[in-house]
């Protein structure tokens, strides 16, 4: 079952670029693809352990929709997750809907 | 199913898991050393800055790993080992893979505090501590590891000197001629060598106070590092009844096999046909060959290739073949530091061997052709030096890994391969000494594939040629630019390099519109990102000069908001641990109180560094600071491939360190001297000199020439000096385009710099005018006031510093 947050307004987030919003202790990377997409992810970078995903370069890999990691650039889907320079290292990704104008994401 | 044990994890046993790959049976290790397999021929870079974790190799599944665990002892009727804390573990196959421990020669003193050896990460890790408090130190053993030690010394601030037996350095690799040149070149570098110099003992009551040669002189030092040669770590086979060498080594037949057939030895523990190897190369191999046995194979170990070549203290030194031979051709240049000698055969048809110091051409080039006819005549080879030759496909190419020019060949084709990445991967080739990497170029190039320039996998055209279309079509988007030029949606290798040619050629805001989605973090928030997630601030400061005054504010800024404080090697301040919401705040204090964006987070202009120079120095003939503040401030905000930094000092004593510069500035009786491509990081190089005694208005135009056809040409994340060394005609094509004009370019650049000056503005000033840019500097979207909770600090010598974040 989702249970869905209202974390900003759809204009807020920028075309290819990352936003973070804080859902009670968890911190969810959203971002806003350039063809209107949006993806959430956790917002912890795997390999540092800081919180900064959200500050990464969006981009493609083969066509999948991707961000790479601020600090030392490791790549991950937008879609699934999975690092993929390193497929054995994931991070969580969570449901994301826009409605009424309003971005909702789901942490449950 | 079979149960095979490893004893020790070097690079052999690693060499030896990976070959098992498919094994059935099971494989555990144990290994002394509390960290797994690391790549130890790259030991020296951990203290360049490389971490344990990037040497460390990677691990095969399947494999049980026990580490921080010494075996003490071998059952052989029980076939068990036991380790020293009493864990026995079966086995059906034992393999030793020991490898060898540095000989610590048996003098007065050699237990002291503060001697070392040079052999492990924890080695490394004890020597920095030491070097800490120390002053000098000495290198026992003039030998290959030995100047590897010395250089590593040097490395880290210490007077240092190295105490050989030999008469000369390098004994092994170089004859006497070379090991003069060679000596030479170290002894510029400003270290002392004693050679033909032996060790009486290690003075000092319960620390080393320094190190007494044989004829009484003393030699004052507070570390020394014993590096005299290796014994293989036979000990455990010794004490289970193997049969072991009279001068030491694990005794096996070619297939690594034992006098027990249950137990395989290899790696430089192992002597095979009567010799010890010191090298990773055939340590490899008979980790390969184990393998193959082990699983039922009949590979055998014939031997070894042992070829070194090493760039040490900046020198190149290579040895190849035999060092001796019926023949021999030389050439010798004591003045250019080079040393070349060829052996040949009684006919001069067969090439035997070689020694090279201070240019190891020959060594690229001829080394396969040992035990072969050469392909000329021994003198033209010797001082033509770069020929280019086609190899016989049975040379071989790579001696680590021991690939031959044919496989490297077959591969390029079969494979498609377009660069030397994609050999590595597939053949092992250069994977580990990279000293093979010229040749693999070399092949590439002459298989005819197009060799890949292309940027990602979103542009097949170099960034030199990106610029051009960007620069002809008059392109101003990204998405114009990947929509006509490209594919897909880019990535974070294209998009930087695409924001930083439009803004070298169009001056607009970073932060304007689609621009601002190209950016990497730090100049997404100008600024530069630390591990737990903050951010840094430095403020320009031209030529290092500064008033009370505005130092005084940078002092009240950094305590109001609580950051990290520290002098840079940049002469300048840099401020530590801001959260993102909080840098408008800061620069809003430090844009009102007169200070710009020091574009400490670009690929930019950095500083200009300077010396006091003519208005204070007694020795200055310029004012060499107010050159570097004009310098500094023309070019500032000019984004460009690289990081760009720069210096001027006032005399030839070069107290700014103008020589290790992009461009560097010394001043002369009658003018300046400008000198480019010098870097300093990673991999230093002193720059060149390109004009000298010019006045200043000829040094401006010439370096605006210089930094726009670098900009404009230059690979992407490539400093000057890369970018020089890559260059057609080196320097004196450079000086033929940007002084002599050869390409017709020169009005372009100068134009280009013009409208750079004239539309530089300030842009944290211009960020804090404009609300919409000022809306993404927030933690969170949904919580635009509330600090990131994931960010702490603790105080250390009371300041600020990040607490650990967990990984
Ligand atoms: C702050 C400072 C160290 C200090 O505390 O003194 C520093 C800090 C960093 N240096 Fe440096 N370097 C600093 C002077 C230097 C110098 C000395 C100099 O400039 O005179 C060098 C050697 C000179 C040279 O570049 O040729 C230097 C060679 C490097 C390199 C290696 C470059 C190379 O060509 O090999 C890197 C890595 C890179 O740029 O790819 C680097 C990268 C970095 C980065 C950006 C690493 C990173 O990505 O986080 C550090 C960020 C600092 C920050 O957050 O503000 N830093 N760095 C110095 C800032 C100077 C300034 O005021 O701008
Ligand atoms: C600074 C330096 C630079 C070098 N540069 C080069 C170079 O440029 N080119 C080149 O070809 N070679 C170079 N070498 C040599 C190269 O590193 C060695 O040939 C290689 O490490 C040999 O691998 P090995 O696995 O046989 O032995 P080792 O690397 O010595 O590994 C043996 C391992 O076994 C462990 N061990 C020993 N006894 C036990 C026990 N009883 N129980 C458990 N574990 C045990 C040891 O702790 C060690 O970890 C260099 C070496 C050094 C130190
Ligand atoms: S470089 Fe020359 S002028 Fe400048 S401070 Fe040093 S000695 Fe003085
Ligand atoms: S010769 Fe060392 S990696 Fe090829």
């Amino acid at each position: 079952m989702s249970e869905w947050t209202s974390v900003c307004g759809y204009a807020d987030l920028l075309p290819e670029r990352g936003a973070c919003a804080l859902l009670g202790s968890e911190q969810v990377a959203l971002f806003r693809t350039f063809d209107g997409r949006l993806y959430a992810t956790g917002n912890r970078d795997p390999y540092s352990g800081a919180y900064v995903l959200s500050r990464g370069i969006v981009g493609t890999r083969n066509g999948e929709p991707t961000v790479a990691s601020p600090m030392h650039k490791q790549v991950f889907s937008l879609v699934t997750g999975a690092c993929l320079d390193d497929p054995a290292t994931f991070i969580p990704i969570f449901p994301i809907r826009v409605s009424s104008g309003m971005v909702e994401v789901s942490v449950l | 199913m079979t149960r095979v044990v490893v004893v020790g994890h070097g690079p052999s046993a690693h060499r030896l898991v990976e070959s098992l790959r498919g094994f059935a049976g099971s494989i555990t290790i144990v290994g002394e050393e509390p960290r797994p397999a690391y790549d130890r021929v790259a030991l020296t870079s951990y203290l360049a800055g490389k971490t344990a974790e990037d040497l460390t190799y990677p691990v095969p599944e399947g494999v049980t790993l026990r580490l921080g665990s010494r075996v003490t002892g071998i059952d052989r009727a029980a076939r068990t080992v036991i380790t020293a804390d009493g864990e026995i573990s079966e086995y059906d196959v034992l393999v030793l893979a020991t490898g060898s421990a540095p000989f610590v020669p048996p003098v007065p003193g050699k237990d002291l505090a503060g001697c070392f050896v040079y052999r492990t990460i924890e080695d490394l890790d004890a020597i920095r501590a030491a070097a800490a408090t120390a002053t000098a130190g000495i290198v026992v053993g003039g030998g290959l590891l030995g100047l590897e030690a010395a250089d590593a010394l040097r490395g880290l601030g210490l007077e240092t000197h190295v105490v050989e037996m030999s008469p000369w350095l390098m004994p092994r690799q170089v004859d006497e001629g070379g090991g003069a040149v060679l000596r030479d070149h170290v002894e510029r570098l400003g270290l002392t060598v004693h050679a033909g110099a032996g060790v009486k003992e290690i003075a000092g009551p319960d620390r080393v106070t320094g190190l007494v040669k044989p004829d009484g002189e003393v030699i004052p030092a507070q570390i020394v590092v014993f590096s005299a040669g290796i014994r293989p770590r036979d000990e455990l086979a010794r004490a289970s009844g193997l049969a072991v060498g009279e001068r030491g080594g694990i005794v096996v037949d070619e297939g690594m096999r034992t006098s027990d057939p249950s137990i395989y030895a290899i790696g430089e523990c192992a002597l095979v046909g009567g010799q010890i190897y010191g090298l990773v190369g055939p340590c490899f191999t008979m980790a390969e060959v184990a393998a193959d046995r082990i699983m039922g194979g009949t590979s055998g170990f014939s031997g070894a290739d042992l070829s070194t070549k090493l760039k040490l203290l900046g020198v190149a030194v290579a040895q190849f073949g035999q060092m001796s031979g019926a023949l021999d051709v030389t050439y010798m240049d004591p003045v250019g530091g080079v040393y070349k000698k060829l052996f040949v055969s009684d006919d001069a048809r067969t090439l035997l061997g070689g020694i090279c110091v201070g240019d190891a051409g020959p060594y690229d080039t001829l080394r396969p052709y040992v035990g072969k006819p050469l392909p000329g005549l021994p003198s033209d080879l010797l001082f033509t030096g770069g020929v280019t030759l086609d190899l016989p496909d049975d040379a071989q190419v790579c001696s680590c890994n021991n690939v031959t020019a044919g496989t490297v060949r077959g591969a390029v084709l079969d494979k498609a391969l377009t660069d030397v990445p994609g050999i590595k991967a597939c053949t092992r080739a250069g994977s580990t000494c990279g000293s093979c990497v010229p040749l693999l170029k070399q092949i590439l190039v002459k298989s005819g594939v197009p060799v890949s320039k292309a940027l990602c996998e979103h542009f097949t055209q170099s960034r030199a040629e990106l610029f051009e279309i960007v620069q002809v079509r008059a392109i101003t988007t990204f998405t114009q630019l990947i929509e006509e030029h490209g594919s897909g949606r880019g990535c974070d290798i294209c998009k930087p390099a695409v924001a930083s040619i439009l803004a070298s050629l169009h001056n607009t805001h970073v932060l304007d519109g689609e621009q601002a989605a190209l950016q990497d973090t730090n100049d997404h928030f100008l600024a530069n990102i630390q591990k737990n997630g903050t951010y840094s601030v430095v403020p320009r400061i031209p030529g290092g000069e500064i008033t009370p005054d505005k130092l005084i504010v940078i002092g009240e800024v950094a305590r109001d908001f609580g950051l990290y404080t520290k002098i840079t090697g940049g002469q300048r301040i840099d401020l530590f641990g801001a959260r993102v919401e909080q840098l408008p705040q800061i620069w809003r204090r430090l844009v009102d109180a007169g200070f710009e964006s020091g574009h400490a987070y670009g690929k930019a202009l950095r500083t200009v560094k300077s010396c006091v120079g003519s208005t204070w120095c007694r020795y200055g003939v310029q004012d060499s600071a107010a050159l570097a503040i004009m310098l500094e401030t023309r070019y500032r905000g000019l984004r460009s491939p690289h990081k760009l930094k720069s210096a001027v000092s006032g005399c030839a004593r070069e107290c700014a360190e103008a020589r290790s510069k992009d461009f560097g500035v010394i001043a002369t009786e009658n003018g300046w001297n400008l000198y480019v491509c010098g870097n300093g990081g990673f991999k230093p190089r002193h720059a060149d000199l390109l004009v000298s005694d010019v006045d200043t208005d000829t040094l401006i135009r010439t370096i605006d020439r210089f930094l726009m056809f670098y900009i404009r040409t230059a690979d992407r994340l490539q400093r000057t000096s890369a970018w020089l060394e890559a260059m057609d005609g080196g320097l004196d094509h450079l000086r033929d385009v940007i002084v002599h004009d050869s390409l017709g370019l020169c009005a372009d650049l100068d134009a280009q710099i013009e409208r750079h000056v004239a539309g530089y503005f300030d842009e944290w000033r211009a960020t804090l005018d404009d609300p919409d840019k000022l809306r993404r500097f927030t933690s969170f979207v949904n919580a635009p006031g509330v600090p990131d909770p994931s960010i702490s600090f603790v105080t250390e010598r009371d300041q600020i510093r990040p607490v650990g974040v967990s990984s």
